[in-house]
């Protein structure tokens, strides 16, 4: 319980300032303010950075692309793969084999991997970027609900659906669907995590959309060789990634224990 | 008294919350008898099962009572003291054999571990004398190479003897038999309650026979407790409990257990046994009791002895029975009786293996038809085969005149709306995120009933299964098992279907429960002229239901005929050993 709460302080804390953060940030994020690496700068709230813009000002304008990106990824990844694993999991026989094992060749790539070959191919547009993290997620998220839901389609009320002629995409939706949703939050959860990281390790890899903008993971690469004269640069997103995975990750261990029933009973005061 | 065992005032309570499980609960079971513990299930006669090994399980604790095996006291035992008694001097033979046994040993290395464990005989050549013993007083092969089988490779009787085995290894004082042949077919029960009546009176062990079962106490005990809502409401002789019930509750078991001999009908039971924690004060059964008064809610009441050894504790403690319709004598079928459903040739195969061979009948307008059978006789598949869910068959199967397609989707929307199926298992049918209202109400959306229509026929077809209207805004986990299966029917019943395919309907229920909903299926067959497939393995229940019965087993048809002349003069070699195999209350008592 105590556990869950604080990861939501910390996403939430994070997501606000993400969010919010440009609103309030004293410069743009691509404003030149005095020489690059600097600690101490009159105006300033922690120096400048590897180019002499606001570090404080990058950060705070830092998280919206990886969250946005993170989020709409792990939207569709989850989109697919829920659609997919319950219906392979309604269907078995022949279709669940071919949707199931051409999953399982998708996941054979290391996710990271697959996603360098793909913009590098292609070149680091944000669609691109979403569209490959939400492919590499699609497996994983299938693997997971098919489970959930093989026990479900084998219940009678399917039985009793399927013998009064509904319709495949209503059984799903309307019968196996709101059965397998504390599967589906607690593994969607687990991918927006996942999906932060990957987003910012693309971007510490200098993958993002627009080179010159700011973004957590990109401010880890540009300002890691200036560590020693101007540490906030570095330290500050790396910070902001590393709590916003860990912030997700309690609530994901905490939607799961709820839906085990672990701490049922145990809450009352 | 030397053997045996005594229970006394024995209460076990909810750890959390202090709350009764079961309380004031008292019997004696001397050495060489059993005694049948029976009530539906919830009533906490399982939980009674394990205080007599000083165990409880996980949430609930012994907190008060005594039970003494022979001139031990169990409850004063610290727990490695417990350890070495159970499996020794008590044991225990519980309901799954199959879960029971351990599926990687081998089952002559269970039962040797069994005796190890209690330092059972001298040296390893004795321990092997007592193996062979055992395996001989269970009437099971006890050589080497049968000694070396897995679970798996026997059969649920054999796993079930070997169960029995096992308790019988260190030549117990006290043994608790819990539902022991729940699951078993008919015949592998008979063996299993006659080797436990053998074994139980040559050795002279105290049996607590645990069931639900009633016909099956009047076939094995010599004296029956009945427990309602954690306690004991009447404890006497078979006959007492049975001719001379005193307890009202007692009284409805007996009069809702459907019996092979018996020539009346059953008589259900509306509401549900409180849980613990929502018990009323005083008599527990007051809130279904027809007799219940004032005097009834003012305390729990205390003991009445209304005969030698038979106890009640009810106020209006009386001996006697329930009056109980007589059961219709078939009226035959007529010749010109239109057909609602017939099937022609019916085989069926699960993955190319065949289960069902080229069964043939008709279902007659306004007709129960029952179809029986043992677990594997083909019976469900057939069923399934009727509904369109199973895919995997030839034949023909008629609605009317109009020829089926195999699967459900290829047939048109009044082909399915006519055949309607309700399910097993109540607590697996109805979907848990959907409110009773929108389940029942499905089957007129497909139909495209307005909404208006559609409202009315739900609030009437509820009432019309004996729940009000205002159920239709509940889910499936605020109702009863026996309220869930009312509301399967209600959901069948709702667009008036030509065929109702009932498959095992009321095994997932209790035996008042379940003649409620054979009351309701008959009122249902009277009002609205239903015609309706009654699948089911309980033979004793097709005589209070079914018009015409049709037997299965492998997968053929060997018997059919009006439903009281099947079971009253059988003529094939199978149903007359499945008859004579089914324990009754009528034929123990006679």
């Amino acid at each position: 319980m105590g556990r869950t709460r604080f990861g939501l302080a910390l996403t939430g804390l994070l997501a606000l300032t993400a969010v919010f953060g440009p609103f309030v940030a004293p410069y743009g994020p691509t404003d030149f303010i005095d020489l690059p690496s600097t600690r101490e700068v009159p105006g300033t709230l922690l120096g400048t950075d590897y180019f002499g813009q606001d570090v404080w000002s990058r950060f705070l304008h830092g998280g919206r692309e990886i969250l946005l990106l993170a989020l709409v990824a792990t939207g569709l990844g989850i989109l697919l793969g829920a659609t997919l694993g319950m219906y392979a999991a309604y269907r078995r026989g022949r279709t669940d084999e071919m949707i199931m094992r051409s999953l399982d060749v998708v996941l054979s790539f290391p996710q990271v991997l697959l996603s360098l070959v793909v913009i590098a191919m292609f070149g680091p547009s944000a669609w691109l970027i979403v569209l490959t993290v939400a492919l590499s997620t699609t497996p994983r998220v299938a693997r997971i609900i098919r489970g959930a839901a093989i026990s479900v389609v084998e219940s009678d009320f399917v039985a009793a659906a399927d013998a009064l002629g509904e319709s495949r995409r209503r059984i799903i939706g309307a019968e196996v669907l709101p059965n397998v949703t504390a599967a589906l939050l607690v593994e969607a959860n687990l991918r927006l995590t996942y999906a932060i990281g990957l987003i910012a390790s693309l971007a510490f890899l200098g993958f993002v959309p627009n080179p010159n903008a700011a973004n957590w993971g990109l401010m880890v690469q540009e300002n890691r060789l200036s560590l020693g004269e101007q540490p906030w640069g570095t330290l500050l997103p790396t910070l902001a990634i590393a709590l916003l995975t860990i912030g997700t990750g309690l609530i994901g261990d905490g939607l799961s224990r709820a839906a085990a029933g672990i701490d049922r009973g145990r809450a009352q005061d | 008294m030397s053997g045996g065992l005594i229970v006394q005032g024995l209460r076990v309570d909810v750890e959390a919350t202090g709350q009764d499980v079961v309380d004031e609960v008292s019997f004696a079971v001397p050495a060489g008898r059993v005694l049948g513990l029976v009530g539906e299930s919830g009533s906490g006669k399982t939980t009674v099962g394990l205080a007599v090994l000083g165990h409880a399980r996980r949430g609930v604790c012994i907190v008060g009572g005594t039970v003494r095996c022979g001139t031990t006291d169990v409850l004063a035992l610290g727990e490695p003291d417990r350890r070495a008694l159970r499996g020794g001097r008590v044991s225990y033979v519980p309901q799954d054999p199959a879960s029971a046994l351990n599926p990687a040993l081998r089952i002559g290395v269970q039962l040797r571990e069994v005796l190890e464990a209690h330092d059972f005989g001298k040296s390893a050549a004795a321990r092997e004398v007592r193996l062979a013993e055992m395996m001989a007083e269970v009437l099971l092969p006890g050589d080497a190479d049968y000694l070396a089988r897995y679970p798996h490779q026997l059969s649920g009787g054999q796993q079930q003897r070997v169960g029995l085995a096992m308790a019988f290894a260190c030549r117990p004082s006290v043994l608790v038999l819990d539902e022991p042949t729940t699951g078993l077919d008919v015949t592998t029960q008979a063996h299993v309650l006659e080797t436990v009546r053998d074994l139980t009176r040559r050795h002279g062990v105290a049996a607590l026979y645990i069931t639900h079962d009633l016909a099956v106490v009047a076939d094995l005990a010599d004296e029956v407790a009945v427990m309602y809502a954690g306690r004991v409401v009447e404890h006497g002789s078979v006959r007492d409990i049975f001719v001379a019930s005193a307890h009202p509750y007692t009284r409805h078991l007996v009069a809702a257990a459907p019996d092979i001999a018996g020539r009346e009908g059953l008589v259900g039971l509306v509401g549900r046994a409180p849980a613990p924690g929502r018990r009323p004060t005083g008599c527990a059964f007051a809130p279904r009791c027809s007799l219940a008064t004032d005097a009834c809610r003012d305390g729990f009441p205390a003991v009445t002895r209304t005969g030698a050894g038979h106890d009640v504790r009810c106020v209006h403690a009386r001996p006697g029975a329930l009056s109980r319709p007589a059961l219709g004598s078939a009226t035959g079928r007529s010749a010109d009786a239109e057909s609602a459903l017939s099937v022609e040739g019916l085989s069926a195969s699960y993955t190319g293996v065949p289960v069902v061979h080229d069964v043939s009948f008709e279902l007659l307008r306004g007709e129960c038809l029952a179809v029986v059978g043992e677990s594997g006789s083909g019976k469900t598949t057939v069923s399934r085969c009727i509904g369109g869910l199973h895919k995997e068959w030839v034949g023909s199967v008629k609605l009317g005149w109009a020829v089926l397609a195999r699967d459900a989707r290829a047939r048109a929307l009044q082909q399915r709306l006519g055949i309607q199926y309700v399910f097993q298992n109540p607590y697996g049918s109805l979907n848990p995120r959907r409110t009773v209202g929108a389940t029942v109400r499905r089957p007129l959306v497909l139909a495209g009933v307005d909404d208006s229509t559609a409202d009315r026929i739900v609030a009437e077809t509820l009432e019309r299964v004996a729940l009000t209207a205002s159920y239709a805004n509940r889910y499936p986990d605020q109702l009863s098992g026996g309220e869930r299966q009312r509301v399967a029917i209600a959901r069948a019943l709702a667009h008036r279907p030509d065929v109702l395919v009932c498959d095992e309907i009321t095994s997932a229920l209790d035996v008042v429960v379940q003649a409620a909903i054979v009351e309701l299926l008959a009122a249902l067959r009277r009002d609205l002229g239903l015609s309706m497939l009654f699948i089911t393995h309980n033979l004793p229940l097709v005589r209070s239901i079914a018009d015409s019965v049709v037997v299965m087993s492998e997968g053929r048809i060997v018997e059919r005929g009006p439903a009281a002349r099947v079971i009253d003069d059988p003529r094939e070699e199978y149903t007359r050993r499945l008859i004579s195999d089914t324990p009754s209350i009528v034929r123990a008592l006679a």
